[in-house]
């Protein structure tokens, strides 16, 4: 098998997963599906830009905002990690309490070296996180992200990612809140999670 | 003979269904266009700006070129009901007499491939804009901060 093969059973495998956590969602009674959201988790154990091993409870006590992509993304994922350094610019004193953290999907290409020099020029306080394709498709799992690897003959090294793009909030005691869809201003982010630091102050 | 009236009824058939006229570069403006700071030149580049064309007629993009880049291309982001993100390579952008096309974060975006040199903020870049007709509109792109929002930035 080749690595590209390799990657894209991985992407099947974690489509079949995606398809079927929707499916037993859909068969479940209305009251059960609306909490969904509660089945979204966050368990991982990743790698973080600056080398240290890193799991969910390394997070616990902070608001962790998630969101994921890859370094080889030339629109989005700029667009999402601008947008959050511009939220922890203006929460101010309050991003003390944040921590905003860059899940790559695309293992081949992006090691911690690669996020190293990519992730903290958006802002220092972002922390990128990766990992094997199996700590990733595990990862991927828990958040109920989706991910794929397209072949694309004309794109850097034959393929591109797609991916989810909405940013996950977890609060200090790792719990699911909510998600901001792709595009949600960094107003409208920092003025919800500084009212909710606030509430819970 | 039955051939050639078939192939006359042919190219009738073709002119019938030809699109207007198409113009060209000059009656495009290119409006705030803008790019990210690169880090050296592993990774694609990204380019926006607005389109707006002036003319009478409908005109397409089918092209892009600049020295800074070997392959630039135009590609579309598009996000799904699950909130998925995917992108496709476009072949051609129409833009319709008198109105705009924006290129702008998470939707229609240049994408830079195989970079020449790195994209430094501060620098700036020609960029021609190629249409279906072969004429061209060049603009002058400059490079803002990794993690710039906008043009005003």
């Amino acid at each position: 098998m080749t690595r590209l093969q390799k990657g894209l059973w991985a992407a099947v495998a974690v489509a079949a997963l995606g398809a079927g956590a929707q499916a037993v969602m859909e068969s479940r009674a209305p009251e059960v599906a609306t909490s969904a959201a509660s089945l979204v988790v966050a368990e991982f154990e990743l790698t973080g830009h600056d080398g240290v091993v890193r799991t969910e409870e390394d997070f616990w006590g902070k608001w962790t905002l998630v969101f994921f992509g890859f370094t080889n993304c030339p629109d989005i994922c700029p667009t999402t990690l601008a947008e959050i350094a511009q939220v922890m610019d203006d929460l101010g004193p309050q991003a003390d309490a944040v921590q905003p953290l860059f899940i790559s999907v695309d293992s081949d290409r992006d090691r911690p070296m690669d996020l190293a020099e990519y992730v903290p020029l958006f802002h220092p306080s972002i922390l990128g996180l990766t990992g094997t394709p199996d700590q990733i498709e595990a990862a991927a799992a828990s958040f109920k992200i989706f991910y794929e690897r397209v072949p694309e003959e004309d794109a850097p090294d034959g393929y591109m990612m797609g991916h989810t793009s909405q940013v996950f909030l977890f609060d200090p005691d790792g719990g699911f809140v909510r998600l901001y869809g792709y595009g949600t201003p960094a107003p409208e982010i920092t003025s919800d999670l500084s009212a909710r630091i606030d509430a819970r102050n | 003979m039955l051939n050639r009236f078939s192939r006359a009824a042919l190219v009738l058939g073709l002119f019938a269904v030809a699109p207007p006229v198409l113009a060209g570069g000059e009656d495009v403006v290119v409006e705030d266009a803008w790019s990210r700071a690169s880090i050296g030149t592993g990774r694609p580049g990204v380019a926006y700006m607005t389109l707006r064309n002036t003319g009478a007629e409908p005109v397409v993009v089918t092209g892009l070129r600049t020295d800074l880049a070997m392959m630039p291309m135009i590609h579309s982001t598009t996000t799904d009901a699950q909130g998925v993100t995917r992108m496709s390579h476009m072949e051609a952008v129409e833009i319709a007499a008198g109105e705009a096309v924006a290129l702008a974060p998470g939707g229609l975006h240049v994408m830079l491939m195989d970079l020449q040199r790195p994209m430094v903020e501060g620098e700036s870049y020609t960029l021609s804009v190629i249409f279906a007709d072969g004429t061209e509109a060049t603009v002058d792109v400059p490079i803002l901060g990794i993690a710039a929002r906008g043009p005003a930035n």
